[in-house]
């Protein structure tokens, strides 16, 4: 049977796809692809749905080695130098892996998170409707984790069909287009003038929860707690410290601070707009 | 400027929140979960899923197939007739290993209160509670309805890990926890109903809005019961409210 096999990853590549709903009402986080717009550009190069689950690839290198079977591929997100065998790959292109050759992907040159979409994706057990793995929950499939070397990903020999390849104009340095609210009015008029112009800084202890951001300290009006209330994909939540963090694909699904406002749906993932640097 | 309720929040391009008050308080929650209950009813294409919270209602939306002012127009007339949810509510019977390594802070509490563990035990079993939400991770139910005299301030520091299955009081809150996590609240006991658990179907036993009672076990039963949870039977007992 036609197989994929991690012959090299980092800590941060994992089975993801558009995400799980219907149980944020019990507490549980949708996880899915950080980069929604690279899962639906590597997915439709390789003859998938948009949201077919396929592999992401953190800021660091991965290899994999196709196995019994050719196996259609193509990689969209932060760029990346990829190799089939000996022969470049560009971003953004579909092509075959041959049975016994290796994909080999370089460390994120721009952003973080890269998609690798499989045609016919990764085959598992959904939950909710998902095979996204979130890796604090134990969940996902077929791995209920991040993916190790050595782990074999049931895949489907690559059809008879002409390779396709995705022209897109160059990502725009473009500030993050957010709402504000829902809970603005906890926050100072400084701070919302604040949070729109000041440069914000990425820090390195962000991950698959939130962006925490680094800039000016925004300050709250009537302290930094709330009643707990829900969260979304790209909720700016902003702790007694002053400094926001971004919430992300496996954020908690209630939180007790207030958030001043949300980023939305096409700004969230790095490829487009350069990631959450600026807001 | 103090706000008034309900009102309707945007939560970016996909969400709106439906906020019925800013504070913990069982009238408020109950309005919540009669519109959760009512937008099920509604059935509003483009609506993907609601979460309710203790006292505002989360509405996540596709916003190719319907918008903002749209769903808040559909959201309005609803929240204007809302039926109170408490006639329907199914409870749950969860059992209790109380006090010992199951429950590290039922002496502390009862010294607290000036009552024996058992007269603890005998309080926290004979309340009648009701699940105001889930959320803080999978499973975590938060009940309203404790007891006054048991009501305990969370602790100074917090616990970095708490057991699963854990069964807590956190000021009037009290809980039901079903992952390993880290805790601020006082542990009573542990219980082995999983109340998520991935491979079993369903996934999720309890929903918001149930009741919930608990009874007390000997910690002889814990293992088969533990074990049975574990292979996917509830264990905890449904009975008509």
């Amino acid at each position: 049977m036609t197989a994929l096999i991690v012959a090299s990853a980092g800590p941060l590549t994992s089975v993801q796809d558009a995400g799980r709903f219907g149980a944020q009402r019990y507490g549980l986080t949708t996880s899915g692809a950080m980069d929604r717009f690279a899962l639906a550009c590597a997915n439709i190069l390789a003859g998938n749905s948009a949201t077919t689950a396929s592999i992401e690839i953190g800021p660091f290198p991965a290899t994999f080695l196709a196995w019994d079977g050719d196996v259609r591929i193509a990689v969209a997100g932060a760029g990346r130098d990829l190799r089939i065998g000996d022969r470049p790959l560009p971003m953004m292109q579909s092509a075959i892996v041959p049975a016994g050759e290796r994909l080999r992907i370089g460390p994120a040159r721009d952003g973080v998170f890269s998609i690798l979409g499989i045609e016919g994706g990764v085959g598992g057990t959904p939950i909710y409707g998902s095979l996204s793995v979130t890796a604090r929950l134990g969940i996902g499939s077929p791995f209920p984790r991040p993916l190790q070397i050595g782990d074999e990903l049931s895949v489907q020999a690559a059809s008879a069909r002409d390779e396709r390849r995705l022209d897109l104009s160059p990502p725009v340095a473009a500030p993050i287009r957010v709402v504000a609210g829902p809970q603005d009015d906890e926050f100072t008029a400084e701070a919302l003038r604040l949070l729109f112009e000041s440069d914000w800084r990425v820090s390195s202890a962000s991950d698959r929860m939130g962006y925490r951001l680094e800039g000016p300290r925004l300050v709250h009006t009537k302290g930094h707690n709330i009643v707990s209330d829900g969260t979304v994909n790209g909720s700016i939540q902003v702790p007694g410290n002053g400094q926001p963090i971004v919430l992300l694909a496996d954020r908690g699904t209630t939180g007790g601070y207030p958030k001043i406002a949300t980023v939305i749906g096409s700004d969230l993932g790095s490829s487009r707009r350069g990631g959450p640097e600026k807001s | 400027m103090t706000a008034t309720f309900p009102r309707i929040l945007p939560c970016g391009d996909a969400a709106l929140m439906f906020e019925f008050g800013d504070t913990v308080d069982e009238a408020v929650n109950a309005k919540v979960l009669a519109l959760d209950a009512a937008i099920a009813r509604a059935a509003i294409p483009g609506l993907i899923e609601a979460v309710p919270t203790y006292r505002s209602l989360l509405v996540h939306y596709d916003p190719l197939a319907i918008d903002f002012a749209t769903l808040g127009a559909r959201l309005w007339p609803l929240a204007e007739n809302l039926q109170a949810a408490t006639g329907r509510r199914r409870c749950w019977r969860i059992p209790v290993v109380y006090g010992g390594e199951f429950g590290v802070d039922l002496e502390a509490v009862a010294k607290r209160h000036g009552l024996s563990p058992d007269e603890v035990v005998r309080i926290h079993t004979s309340g009648r509670y009701y699940v105001a939400m889930l959320g803080f991770m999978p499973g975590f139910a938060y009940l309203a309805g404790l007891d006054a005299r048991i009501a305990t301030p969370r602790r100074d520091e917090p616990r970095t890990m708490t057991p699963t299955g854990t069964i807590s009081i956190g000021g009037v809150q009290a809980g039901v926890q079903c992952l390993a996590a880290p805790s601020g609240w006082n542990l009573l006991g542990r219980t082995p109903v999983r109340t998520y658990h991935p491979l079993r179907d369903p996934v999720f036993v309890i929903e918001p809005g149930d009741a919930v009672a608990f009874y007390a076990i000997d910690e002889s039963r814990w293992h088969d019961l533990d074990l049975a949870a574990a292979e996917g039977e509830p264990v905890a007992e449904l009975v008509p409210a």
